[in-house]
């Protein structure tokens, strides 16, 4: 298998900010790739070098075989992007702006465009002044997704979607990586969606990556918010291992739990009569807090970050 | 919390963003009506200068351009010579404060952001209003003082900075009405600004025929307060029922309408884009066809205007000899008409300019605004992405001024019975400007690839060359100074003889700018913001 991007010890600043503190990064040819990190990691940084428009100050950088700020047009045939922050030319309709960068891009699937566009529910012949953040989202996917590439860098491309549709943007992907097997970098803050898609995944924190690996390497990183109306009290769930931050309240008990334990955990919640129950996967920011952040009782390791 | 909570936030907030583009409107304002009356005084020292000078005045093409003279004295001169150009600045000074801080805010979704902290619901456009007609209040009294610091009458100047703030607020309250009415900044300004020049139309055509076309339009309403000329202060009236007017329908309409939507509904454009729609030429086309055919149009008018005037000025003989050597000193020096001819296709290149500048500074436009992000992911380079771009800020210049010539030949060379002349004379007297506009062009360009974030300092630039022109002549500054703007490198057609040198020379500087720029545009990181 090949490598569709390499970083290594990429560094960028901006002034007197480090964005990028030597991060190494490797996406396999064929693969969904999470790439994962709390607001202002990194990431678009990132994306953005691997895409030509910024230069890296140090370091190597390999897109799909050639140096993305020299070969520029050349890569930029084989690749969609859709920014993080998609603004749209406020005249300009939607299907105008699918077709527009779709053919700037080398050329566009008809069908597959009026199939993407009936999927994601997007009115086409709106302008672009009056569609919504999750609307312009769309217009940004849709043009991306219907284009003849090898390569999808997205950056954060189901903020502003709603539930339904952020599930149709996972159908969506999983049905090009089973048919087409496109390369796929995946950027996001949000954990459940990268363990929905992706097989490996690399954590930025900072300007480095601090964790790279399949997701089954990480699983010991996610674990589940849980909030639950009992009608008994809960006896014995505090000594289960894997749980963790116990604290009940009026026969409600709210813990996080590791993914591993989740099962026998709800064994025993059933055993005192569940009310209701809520489970949340946490955030990679809770998840950054606890593991990083709070070292005094052990729950997690810190890594080194050099500032 | 009631429906105004907020607004002396929001009006503290406006001024501390326009804290310099206020102050320059206002200064500029100011000094403008003092500065001509002191050049008039230097001009017409005696009596009968003056009266040799009033002939002219009333050709009815000049009364077209500037309005009426109504009372032949300094005084009189200058309200006539800077009534128009000062109503016409404060106006658009007044309507893209008032829009800015409406529905610019509101499109951005910043206003949202506030909208959703203690705001009650009228206070953004009330803060707007109260930020513009203060301006506009401190316009009116500066004009006033300076008026009279020169020497001129108290109730004449204390009547021009009056007229003046009172257009300005009028012109702030159309802006508000306009603000509410439509779903975008760009509609808004284009409504208020066919409101105005529509008002400018009109007087045109009242004051050199059926009068009662002048009483409709508020431009017109200024000039008959009649500074220096037997005041009217009752005119005063007419401002302030239709400024209320307004006002009253910008917040009925703010009452009634959601955040972000307007009253005239969003028509559904196409679902798919044209077969041509397919280059980042193509784009910038869409992109940049509205703004032009506008400019084009606005050109073609001025151009025809002008014409009609000069061929005005041909019909009367010089009435004394000192007025003749004042203006062959001022323009060229083949005799009046030309020099007339000359000066103004000098302003029209200036004019032109500003749509260098504003077809130059899309660039950025585009960048700041997070677009360019999308299409730079695609194949399209960043040189070919700037040169859709400099291609209308370079060849759409080339055809207003082209349209400005052909419109003044046609205008001036049928009054004189000379139209095949007369056109190819004047559009190489509106040609010549070009390259003295691609500076400005390669300016924008070369701040754009090198200092992006200062790419605004092109609009400086232009407005540096206006007045460094137009003061330059009046306060007599150094030569150093005045040839550091390209038009005074222009020659001076159609008087003047043709020099090529100076127009390679100002195509060289251009280029190597404009190549500058390119340069540090491939080299540096995109989007800047």
């Amino acid at each position: 298998m090949t490598e569709a991007i390499h970083t290594a010890a990429l560094v960028k600043t901006f002034g007197p900010t480090r964005a990028l503190d030597g991060l190494d990064l490797a996406v396999q040819t064929g693969e969904v790739h999470g790439f994962l990190g709390p607001n202002g990691a990194g990431k678009s940084t990132t994306l953005r070098i691997l895409l030509g428009l910024l230069r890296a100050d140090s370091g190597a950088v390999r897109l799909l075989g050639g140096d993305p700020w020299r070969d520029t047009a050349a890569l930029h045939r084989r690749l969609a992007y859709v920014p993080g922050d998609v603004t749209l030319w406020p005249g300009l309709t939607g299907g105008e702006v699918i077709d527009l960068l779709g053919r700037l891009r080398g050329g566009l699937d008809t069908r597959r465009r009026a199939e993407l566009l009936e999927r994601f529910d997007l009115d086409p012949s709106k302008k672009g002044r009056s569609y919504s953040k999750g609307n312009r989202q769309k217009v940004a996917l849709i043009a991306a997704l219907a284009s003849d590439v090898e390569l999808l860098l997205l950056d954060e491309p189901t903020s502003g979607l709603d539930p339904l549709m952020e599930e149709v943007f996972r159908q969506v992907i999983r049905e090009e990586q089973q048919r087409d097997g496109r390369t796929v970098l995946l950027s996001s803050h949000i954990l459940a969606e990268v363990e929905a898609l992706c097989d490996r995944v690399t954590i930025i924190r900072e300007g480095r990556a601090v964790e790279t690996g399949t997701l089954a390497g990480l699983r010991h990183l996610t674990r589940t918010s849980i909030q639950a109306d009992l009608a008994g009290p809960a006896t014995g769930l505090a000594a289960l291992p894997g749980v963790h931050d116990l604290r009940t309240h009026n026969g409600t008990v709210r813990f996080d739990v590791d993914t591993a334990a989740l099962d026998a955990v709800l064994r025993q919640l059933t055993t005192a009569g569940v009310r209701s129950l809520t489970s949340q996967p946490p955030t990679l920011e809770e998840l950054f807090l606890r593991h990083y952040d709070r070292s005094p009782n052990g729950a997690g390791r810190r890594p080194e970050v050099a500032r | 919390m009631n429906a105004l909570t907020g607004t002396r936030t929001l009006a503290r907030l406006a001024l501390r963003l326009d804290r310099v583009r206020l102050t320059a409107w206002i200064l500029g304002l100011s000094v403008m009506p003092m500065g001509t009356a002191a050049n008039y005084f230097q001009l017409y020292p005696t009596e009968q200068e003056l009266r040799a000078v009033s002939g002219v005045l009333t050709n009815p093409s000049l009364v077209a351009l500037s309005g009426p003279l109504f009372d032949l004295s300094i005084g009189g001169l200058t309200a006539w010579k800077i009534g128009v150009t000062e109503f016409i600045l404060v106006a658009l000074m007044s309507m893209l404060t008032v829009v800015r801080h409406t529905r610019t805010e509101e499109e951005t979704g910043r206003l949202e952001l506030l909208g959703a902290t203690v705001i009650g619901r009228y206070a953004p456009l009330t803060a707007a209003l109260l930020v513009t007609t203060l301006a506009n209040v401190t316009i009116g009294v500066l004009a006033a003082l300076g008026l009279t610091a020169t020497g001129l009458p108290a109730a004449g100047s204390v009547a021009f900075g009056l007229a003046t703030a009172l257009v300005g607020t009028l012109f702030a309250a159309v802006a508000a009405a306009a603000a509410q009415v439509t779903g975008s900044a760009r509609a808004a300004t284009g409504i208020t600004g066919a409101v105005l020049g529509g008002t400018y139309l009109l007087r045109a055509v009242g004051d050199t025929g059926p009068t009662w076309l002048t009483w409709l339009s508020p431009i017109g309403w200024g000039l008959h307060v009649r500074p220096y000329g037997g005041e009217r202060w009752w005119v005063a009236a007419l401002f302030l029922v239709t400024a209320a007017a307004f006002t009253t329908a910008g917040y009925a309409l703010a009452g009634r309408r959601d955040v972000g939507a307007g009253l005239l509904a969003e028509r559904p454009g196409p679902v798919a884009a044209a077969p041509g729609l397919r280059s980042s030429f193509a784009l910038a086309w869409r992109l940049h066809r509205g703004l032009l055919l506008g400019w084009t149009l606005g050109l073609a008018a001025t151009g025809a205007v002008m014409g009609g005037a000069a061929a005005g000025i041909a019909d009367l003989t010089s009435p004394n000899q000192q007025l003749s050597d004042v203006l062959a000193r001022m323009g060229g020096r083949a005799g009046f008409t030309d020099a007339f001819l000359g000066a103004i296709f000098g302003i029209t290149g200036m004019v032109a300019a500003a749509y260098t500048v504003q077809a130059t500074l899309r660039l950025r436009h585009e960048e700041s605004s997070g677009r360019v992000e999308a299409l730079l992911a695609t194949r399209v380079g960043r040189v070919r992405w700037a040169a859709g771009h400099l291609v209308f800020a370079l060849l759409g210049t080339a055809l207003l001024l082209t349209v400005a010539g052909v419109a003044g030949g046609i205008a001036y060379g049928a009054q004189i019975g000379d139209v095949g002349g007369q056109v190819g004379r004047l559009l190489g007297a509106a040609l010549v400007q070009l390259p003295a506009t691609w500076v400005l062009a390669g300016l924008g360009t070369a701040l754009l690839g090198l200092a992006p974030r200062l790419s605004s300092l092109a609009w400086a630039a232009l407005i540096a060359c206006v007045l460094i022109t137009e003061l330059g002549a009046l306060f007599g500054l150094s030569q150093w100074l005045l040839d550091v703007t390209p038009f005074a490198h222009v020659p001076k057609l159609p008087g003047a003889a043709f020099t090529v040198t100076p127009v390679l020379w100002l195509t060289a500087v251009a280029v190597a700018l404009g190549a500058a720029g390119l340069a540090g545009l491939r080299r540096r990181d995109m989007p800047v913001t």
